[in-house]
């Protein structure tokens, strides 16, 4: 049993996606900032033509042209902001995985928190309702129908 | 009373919804519109050691169709643009974007040429700035020299009549 499930681990590990690394293996940089850059914005970018990858993990031509591109501009000198800022000339704010924040933006930051806060209200006014409904006072005619109801069959059982 | 806020909060939903339907999440729209056209000079594919240069239409309003004979959707349209290029209506030049030299000469005397030439970009350095990702693309282009519209896809019979062509006769007309 446990060497089954072993083999199952180490099945799984192997699966693990690894050209990662070999996008990485395939450039050479002068320092590690340089490294650390290129792996930050091809993590950050998205490719066009899968739409749901980054540039990091897109086997796509495209990607694979754009991470020549960007690998050229980092060690050619140029920071993280010029890399971003000719992606979005080129491609617009789609290929940022983190949106800029901007008018146009505000809902995608905001939004989820408005609904959280919204969701809490809700719950807060929902609760706070049923604890009034069960410490309201009892219907005295109620009450007075169910003492008679006991008292009658206390009397029979006796 | 108590209908009136989920009544208001799905017709909110639902009208999101509805509005999503209709995209094609595919369809990025492009920065450049409303923007001077990226230049490049590239060899051309009939005369290699002829240079295209997009200095050259200044003054004219041109499209710009980016196609490969890789791309199947590109031979979808392509009689389209063989129509549309013999019409004299507007000028198309053409982009070959990372393909073989011999192929791409073999697919024009085959299926036409509608392009009053074809550029070659061979290691795709000029099509990614004009943020071309999915072939074919089509680029209107001014007398200024400003991208007006981009089409992303096979050129339909309809997206000629309804977008295309308003448009290239609207900007032929000004000076």
């Amino acid at each position: 049993m446990i060497g089954r499930m072993l083999l199952l681990a180490g099945m799984l590990l192997t699966a693990l996606p690894s050209h990662g690394q070999s996008v990485f293996a395939e450039y050479k940089f002068e320092n590690a900032e340089q490294q650390s850059d290129f792996k930050e914005l091809t993590a950050q970018l998205r490719c066009l033509v899968c739409q749901n990858q980054n540039i990091a993990d897109s086997n796509a031509p495209l990607a694979q042209d754009l991470r020549r591109e960007i690998h050229q501009m980092l060690t050619s000198g140029q920071t993280k902001h010029d890399v971003i800022d000719f992606m979005v000339q080129r491609y617009g704010e789609f290929v940022l995985y983190k949106p800029i924040m901007s008018l146009k933006t505000l809902a995608l930051w905001f939004g989820p928190a408005l609904f959280f806060i919204v969701g809490l209200i809700a719950i807060w006014r929902m609760t706070r309702r049923s604890a009034q409904v069960s410490v309201a006072e009892p219907d005295r005619h109620a009450l007075a129908e169910a003492r008679r109801l006991l008292d009658n069959t206390d009397s029979r059982d006796l | 009373m108590r209908f009136v806020i989920p009544l208001v909060i799905f017709a909110v939903i639902a009208a999101f919804l509805y509005s999503g339907l209709g995209r094609d999440p595919t369809e990025v729209p492009s920065p450049l519109i409303g923007k001077p056209a990226p230049e490049f000079t590239l060899p051309t594919l009939a005369a290699p050691e002829q240079q295209f240069s997009t200095s050259q239409m200044k003054g004219r309003v041109w499209l710009l169709n980016i196609w490969a004979t890789w791309c199947a959707a590109c031979r979808v349209e392509h009689p389209l643009l063989v129509e549309l290029g013999r019409s004299g209506r507007v000028e198309i030049v053409g982009l070959n974007y990372k393909d073989n030299d011999t192929s791409a000469k073999q697919w024009l005397a085959e299926l036409g040429d509608p392009y009053i030439t074809t550029a070659v970009d061979t290691d795709g350095r000029v099509g990614i700035d004009w943020g071309f990702y999915g072939a074919p693309e089509t680029f209107v282009i001014d007398k200024e020299g400003v991208v007006r519209l981009k089409h992303i896809g096979p050129v339909s019979p309809e997206d000629l009549a309804t977008k295309i062509l308003p448009l290239v006769d609207e900007l032929q007309e000004t000076s």
